[in-house]
C-alpha cells in the first residue's frame, strides 16, 4: 500500500502495481470487507507526468454496503499490470477495454484482444498523445 | 456449427455480433462482438468544457438519456462541492423516474415483440409516446434533452406539468395493468421466458452485473437505496427482487419498478416545494434586442422588473424562475438574460462561463458519481486538472458488464431463447460502445 485517501467521501487506496493481485484476493475474501461486485476499472493517462498511468478500480459489497476505489500506478514505459480477472470475471472486457484504449498489458489475461475498435486499428486512442482528429478509415478487411 | 447473429439482425437492438457455435438447436459456445458504434464519448468530454459534454451523455442510453444528463452533471457537482437547491433535487428526481419508466417500456414492448406478440409492443410504445410528450414540454426535446446543467437544470417544470404528468402517470398505470393481463398468464410468453437465461447471484456478482439483472436474483441492491442520492431518501418505495433470476422474473422486475416509479413521481409531486420566485407584477414582456438596446442607452431605471421575451425551448429560464433550478454560485451559474441585457455584472458573468477559456472549473481532483440507470449502476469517473476541459471522463456502463458475462447464459440454450435473453438484457449499443 502507497497511500489512502477519503476525498469527496470516496474511500482511495493507491497498491503498489506488483502486489495488486494479492491485494484484490485480499479485498475479495476478507469477511470483514467482503468487496464482491467489481463496478468498474479503467485507467487514467497522466501524460508527462510520472508514473503515466494508473488503473483505477471501484470495487462494492452487496452485503456490507461500502465503496473503496482502488488505484494502481503503471510505469509509461512498460505498461504491464497483473491481471486480476480470475478474482472478478468482470475485469475480463474491463481489462480488454483498458488495453485497446490505453495500450496497458495485462499479464495472465486469458483474452487479451480489442473491444472496442476494431483488430487492425493502430495506436490506442485514449492515450493523450493520440489526436483527436486523427482518423484510420477501415476499408475492408485486410485478409 | 458457426452461426453469425447480427451485426445487423432484426432482433438485436443495437448493432452487435454474436457469433454462436451451435450443436443442432444447442448452444456450445458464443462469442460477443461489440464496438460497431463506438463514437469516442470519453475522448470528446476530454476535448470539450463540461457543459459541451451534456449532449454527449443524451447519446449514451438513448431511452433514457435525462438520467444520463442528471448522473454527469451530479459527478461535476460532487468535484466542485455544489449544491443543488431543493426544488431542482425534485425536478431531478422526477425526470429521472419518467426516463425509467419510458427505458422499461421499451425494453419489455421490444422484447415481448420479438416474441410475437405485437399487441405488447404498441400499447408499451403509446405509453411511452404519453411520457415523452410530457419530456418535450419540459426539456423541449424529445430524445437529446440536454436538460441537466452543471448546478442545476435547464428550467423549471411548465405551470401545468403537475396535472398533465398525474394523467400520464394514470394512464401509463392502466397500459401495464392491460399488458399485464395480455402476457403475465400467456401460455407462450411464460414458457418461452420461464427458467430461460437463468441467471445465479454469484455469477450476476462476479460479472458485475446491476439493476433489474442483478435484483431478479434476489439481490436488493439498487443505488437509489444503496447510497441516496438527490432526495430519494425521503421518498417511499420498494425494490422489487426476483427469485430464479430468469427472464420471467426479469420481465417482473421491470413492470413492478415502473409501479414503483410512478409511486415515486406521484410522492415527489406532492412534496415538490416551489422555490423562491423572482417575480415583479409590474413588468412588461419585452424583446430580447430592446432590452439590450434600452441598457446600452443607460436606461436601466426599472429594466429588470420586465421579463425577456424568450425563445420557446428556453422556456423556464427567465429570470423568475432562475433561483429555482440553478446552484446559488457564481462558478456554475448563468444569469438570467434579464441580467444579462441590462447590467455589466451578469454579462461578465456569463462571458466568464460561456467563453472558451474560461468555463466551469472544478478544483483539481477526482469524483466517481453513481446512479440508477435504466439497466443498473451508471456511473462517471471525472479527473479534473483545474482546467475547464476534464482531464478524463470515464462512463461506467450499466450494460457493459451483462454484456461480458452473457456468453455463460446463452451457453446451454437453444439458439431462440438467444432472442428472449438477449432483449432482457436490453443492451443500449450507445451506452455499450459509447
Amino acid at each position: 500500500m502507497i497511500s489512502t485517501h477519503s476525498r469527496l467521501g470516496d474511500d482511495t487506496v493507491v497498491i503498489a502495481n506488483s502486489k495488486i493481485l494479492e491485494v484484490a484476493r485480499f479485498l475479495k475474501e476478507d469477511p470483514e470487507l467482503a468487496f464482491d461486485l467489481m463496478i468498474d476499472l479503467t485507467a487514467v493517462d497522466h501524460w508527462k507526468n510520472k508514473p503515466r498511468f494508473e488503473v483505477v478500480m471501484h470495487l462494492q459489497s452487496l452485503e456490507k454496503n461500502h465503496r473503496l476505489r482502488v488505484k494502481v500506478p503503471v510505469e509509461g514505459s512498460d505498461p504491464t499490470i497483473e491481471t486480476v480477472s480470475s478474482v472478478w470475471p468482470a475485469a475480463n472486457w474491463y481489462e480488454r477495454e483498458v488495453y485497446d484504449m490505453f495500450g496497458i498489458v495485462f499479464k495472465g489475461h486469458p483474452d487479451l484482444r480489442r473491444i472496442l475498435m476494431y483488430p487492425e486499428f493502430e495506436g490506442h486512442p485514449l492515450r493523450k498523445d493520440y489526436p483527436i482528429t486523427k482518423r484510420q478509415p477501415l476499408v475492408g478487411p485486410k485478409d | 456449427m458457426l452461426l453469425n447473429m447480427g451485426p445487423s439482425h432484426p432482433a438485436m437492438h443495437g448493432v452487435i455480433r454474436i457469433k454462436v457455435i451451435a450443436d443442432g438447436e444447442m448452444v456450445k459456445d458464443c462469442d460477443i462482438d461489440i464496438g460497431f458504434l463506438h463514437r469516442g464519448f470519453e475522448k470528446h468530454c476530454e476535448t470539450g468544457t463540461y457543459t459541451q459534454c451534456f449532449p454527449y451523455t443524451d447519446r449514451l442510453n438513448y431511452v433514457s438519456p435525462l438520467i444520463n444528463n442528471f448522473g454527469f452533471a451530479m459527478t461535476v457537482e460532487k468535484l466542485m462541492g455544489l449544491k443543488v437547491p431543493e426544488r431542482c433535487e425534485y425536478i431531478r428526481v422526477i425526470m429521472s423516474e419518467l426516463s425509467r419508466i419510458s427505458d422499461h417500456l421499451t425494453c419489455v414492448g421490444a422484447s415481448a415483440m420479438e416474441l410475437g406478440a405485437f399487441t405488447v409492443f404498441l400499447y408499451m410504445i403509446k405509453a411511452r409516446e404519453w411520457i415523452w410528450e410530457l419530456v418535450e414540454e419540459v426539456t423541449g426535446a424529445r430524445l437529446t434533452t440536454s436538460y441537466a446543467r452543471v448546478g442545476g437544470v435547464k428550467g423549471d417544470l411548465p405551470s401545468d406539468f403537475d396535472g398533465k404528468c398525474r394523467s400520464v402517470l394514470k394512464q401509463t398505470a392502466e397500459v401495464l395493468d392491460e399488458i399485464d393481463t395480455l402476457v403475465k398468464r400467456n401460455r407462450i410468453f411464460y414458457d418461452r421466458l420461464r427458467d430461460v437465461g437463468i441467471v445465479s447471484k454469484e455469477l450476476a456478482a462476479s460479472y458485475g452485473m446491476t439493476g433489474p439483472f442483478l435484483r431478479s436474483t434476489g439481490v436488493e441492491y439498487d443505488v437509489r437505496k444503496a447510497t441516496p442520492y438527490h432526495v430519494y431518501d425521503r421518498i417511499d418505495f420498494d425494490i422489487p427482487v426476483g427469485r430464479r433470476g430468469d427472464n420471467y422474473d426479469r420481465y417482473l422486475v421491470r413492470m413492478e419498478e415502473m409501479r414503483q416509479s410512478i409511486r415515486i413521481v406521484e410522492q415527489a409531486l406532492d412534496q415538490i416545494p416551489e422555490g423562491p420566485t423572482n417575480v415583479d407584477a409590474e413588468g412588461k414582456i419585452i424583446p430580447p434586442n430592446v432590452m439590450a438596446d434600452l441598457g446600452k442607452f443607460g436606461k436601466t431605471a426599472g429594466l429588470l422588473k420586465n421579463e425577456v421575451l424568450i425563445e420557446p425551448t428556453l422556456e423556464g429560464t427567465q429570470k423568475r424562475f432562475h433561483d429555482r433550478v440553478r446552484a446559488d454560485s457564481k462558478e456554475a451559474w448563468i444569469p438570467p438574460k434579464e441580467q444579462v441585457y441590462s447590467n455589466i455584472e451578469a454579462l461578465m458573468n456569463h462571458f466568464k462561463i460561456i467563453m472558451l477559456g474560461h468555463g466551469v472549473r472544478p478544483p483539481k481532483g477526482e469524483a466517481y458519481g453513481a446512479v440508477e440507470g435504466g439497466n443498473g449502476e451508471l456511473g462517471f469517473y471525472i479527473v479534473s486538472d483545474g482546467t475547464d476541459r476534464a482531464w478524463r471522463v470515464r462512463c461506467r456502463p450499466p450494460c457493459f458488464p451483462i454484456m461480458g458475462g452473457l456468453h455463460e447464459i446463452l451457453v446451454g440454450d437453444q439458439i431462440a431463447d438467444i432472442i428472449a435473453t438477449f432483449g432482457s438484457v436490453n443492451m443500449i449499443a450507445g451506452e455499450l460502445d459509447r
